[in-house]
């Protein structure tokens, strides 16, 4: 049984990061705008948050940190392609390359420091419920905080007058200007809030899940996270299921090696890039009806006046 | 205030030659206030950047060194994008290639096999980065599987499978267990252009790739197909041009020039196959594709100049304590102003007053 719980629990601890970005880059794509640069902003996210974290002492203030990070960052992105109307992709992509260089030069000073990772929270009472307690109330903040985020979402999305303009954005970027709303101003918001999730993820990875700092230390999460909101067809409640289903791979990898299977480790590692290509390619076949991509995502829009 | 994008009538040909030059000018400055807080002297920073590599003789070959990958990739990389097809996984692709040939060089390591050894591992090389450029590409056509996220996601395969490789099966005996294999025989080497020198076959190479693109893209009609299939698909379409077939083919060309790049840093400048062949190649090659406006010549010329980022960023640490990573923060940097003066080239950028009879009334 212990071991059973503690894969659930390592399984949540690697979702997570996968969830928060996801979830940020799902309302950003609702809106209209392809934002490649996720990966950028969480590594960015990463190398601040512990930043923060270590010059404090407070993982609270380097989830903040991360935060920010994620949104300045975000801010020269909706800048780019907002403001100046430049092609989302390759503005994405170098929001990727910028954020990997600012990262390594932010770190750098913090390699090899260590901090007190974030406390998993247990809550008297419920933690001690045998068998699911620790499970479903031992977690960090953090995975409270996804879910929590997550929820938050999906009732924006679907149940609130706001959300609704915000998925109108994204459908008909002409239509709604027309019907007299801020494309440009919604999706700053929308990309701002993508920004900010993805910072968080990143300092995620340095708070919670390792207690130190390294280069590169997202390793394409935020990739993943990028097929991830494909995966779930821009829905809330698919998101969930893909971002612990992509958490278990990890861990089976990690897993793997230590029941020592005769796989050589770098295939194992290999897994979780490989299982995206495979879900990526079942996903959109099975999609052949239609797309269910917000029908503006990547388009450029300069309002006419 | 407010910043107004207005529609130019048509392109403009004067911003299109002079944007890169004025996105340059952005990020060199944007890189003296980077100095500034760096707490480095801006003018020794931009000098040992720019004007140092210049001076000597053996730099200035380092720099056609370091751009000889970058170029050879970036002119796939712009076929590609010329054809709205999003390879970024060039990277992964330069790793096959580095792998593919690297096996023939390993196998023949020690026997007397002749002259064939090289010329092998570089057709080798180019198929096995085309092969692997094809698996996105395929994934693209067949299920509409976003190139730009498979591309990516095999080069984190890719990076695994090398270090498999020199860690595992291909681990130099004698090595003292680094990862990494023995060094290549001479037969298995790019020869050098200069007795002693860094200056390589592969410069050559790298710009006859050049001129083969420039003919294909200005003289044929396939270069045509390319062009206005990413400019136009609705005009491709009707004009009976197979857009699918195109992503196939630019994906195929621009992975196998990626995988030939590979093999030869690895049989060149490196002499072995080890992890870390690539400080990002396959990832600047994007930016040198996009500042040399995805035109032959003009990515011959950025990729001598990110090259001179290289070797400058190299010499600024050396002599400046200057961190590597700022080369990267440069060429991201970069990439932005090429991206945002690109803007200029379709836009007027206007800064008009929130109430708009105001200004009306001022102007």
């Amino acid at each position: 049984m212990a071991l059973v719980e503690a894969i659930i629990l390592a399984v949540l601890a690697a979702s997570t990061p996968l969830l928060i970005a996801a979830t940020g880059e799902l309302v950003t794509e609702r809106s209209g705008v392809l934002n490649l640069g996720v990966e950028g902003m969480m590594i960015v996210g990463a190398a601040c948050g512990f930043a923060g974290a270590w010059l404090t002492g407070s993982i609270f203030i380097g989830a903040l940190f991360g935060i920010v990070a994620g949104m300045l960052m975000s801010l020269v992105f909706a800048l780019m392609t907002l403001g100046l109307a430049v092609n989302q992709v390759a503005t994405g992509l170098a929001l990727t390359i910028l954020g990997i260089g600012l990262s390594g030069l932010i770190g750098a000073s913090f390699v090899g420091e260590r901090i007190t990772p974030a406390a998993r929270l247990a809550i008297p009472g419920l933690t001690d419920i045998p068998l699911v307690g620790r499970v479903l109330f031992g977690e960090d903040g953090f995975v409270y905080f996804s879910i929590a985020l997550l929820v938050g979402v999906w009732w924006f999305l679907y149940r609130t007058r706001a959300g609704l303009i915000l998925r109108a954005c994204g459908d008909n970027h002409v239509s709604a200007h027309a019907l007299g709303y801020p494309v440009l101003r919604i999706r700053t918001f929308a990309v701002m809030f993508g920004g900010a999730c993805a910072g968080l993820a990143g300092a995620y990875l340095p708070l919670a899940y390792t207690p130190f700092f390294i280069p590169g230390m997202t390793a394409g999460r935020g990739w993943i996270a990028l097929a991830l909101v494909v995966f779930s067809s821009w829905r809330p409640g698919r998101l969930v299921v893909g971002a612990y289903l992509f958490g278990a791979v990890t861990i089976l990898q990690l897993h793997a090696q230590g029941w020592g299977v005769g796989i050589p480790s770098q295939f194992m590692s290999a897994l979780p890039y490989l299982a995206t290509i495979i879900v990526l390619v079942l996903i959109s076949r099975a999609r052949t009806g239609g797309s269910t991509a917000p029908a503006a995502l990547g388009t450029v829009f300069v309002p006419d006046r | 205030m407010q910043l107004v994008l207005e529609k130019r009538a048509e392109r403009s040909n004067t911003v299109a030659l002079i944007s890169p030059l004025i996105a340059i000018g952005l990020t060199i400055a944007t890189m003296v206030i980077l100095f500034a807080i760096l707490g480095k002297n801006p003018l020794l920073a931009l000098h040992a950047y720019f004007i140092a590599p210049l001076t000597d003789g053996y730099s200035l070959q380092e720099i056609a060194v370091k751009a000889t990958p970058l170029v050879m990739i970036a002119i796939g990389l712009s076929l590609c994008y010329l054809a709205n097809a999003w390879n970024i996984g060039a990277e992964g692709q330069f790793l096959i290639g580095a792998v593919a040939g690297s096996w023939i060089a390993v196998k023949t390591q020690g026997t007397d096999a002749g002259a064939w050894v090289l010329p092998a591992m570089l057709v080798l090389a180019a198929a096995a980065g085309a092969l692997y450029a094809l698996i996105p590409a395929i994934c693209k056509v067949k299920f509409g599987a976003s190139e730009i996220l498979t591309s990516l996601m095999l080069v984190y395969v890719a990076d695994l499978l090398l270090d498999y490789l020199v860690r595992g099966p291909w681990r130099d005996p004698h090595g003292f267990n680094f990862p990494t294999t023995a060094e290549f025989d001479p037969v298995a080497t790019v020869p050098l252009l200069i007795e002693g020198g860094r200056l390589h076959l592969g410069a050559i190479i790298s710009l006859l790739v050049v001129a083969a693109a420039a003919i294909l893209l200005g003289r044929t009609i396939k270069g045509f197909e390319i062009r206005v299939v990413g400019a136009a698909p609705r005009a491709a379409r009707f004009g009976g041009f197979n857009a699918d077939q195109l992503v196939i083919l630019t994906f195929a060309v621009s992975g196998a020039l990626a995988g030939l790049a590979g093999i030869i840093e690895v049989a060149g400048p490196v002499g072995h196959l080890q992890p870390g062949i690539s400080p990002g190649y396959g990832f600047t090659a994007i930016i040198v594709a996009f500042l040399g406006r995805l035109n032959p010549l003009g990515i011959l010329i950025a990729g001598l100049f990110l090259a001179l980022t290289f070797i400058g960023g190299e010499q600024a640490q050396i002599a400046m304590k200057i961190p590597l990573d700022v080369t990267k923060v440069f060429q991201g940097i970069l990439l932005f102003y090429v991206l945002a003066c690109d803007s200029l080239i379709l836009y007027r950028f206007k800064l008009e007053s929130s109430n708009r009879q105001v200004s009306r009334g001022a102007g």
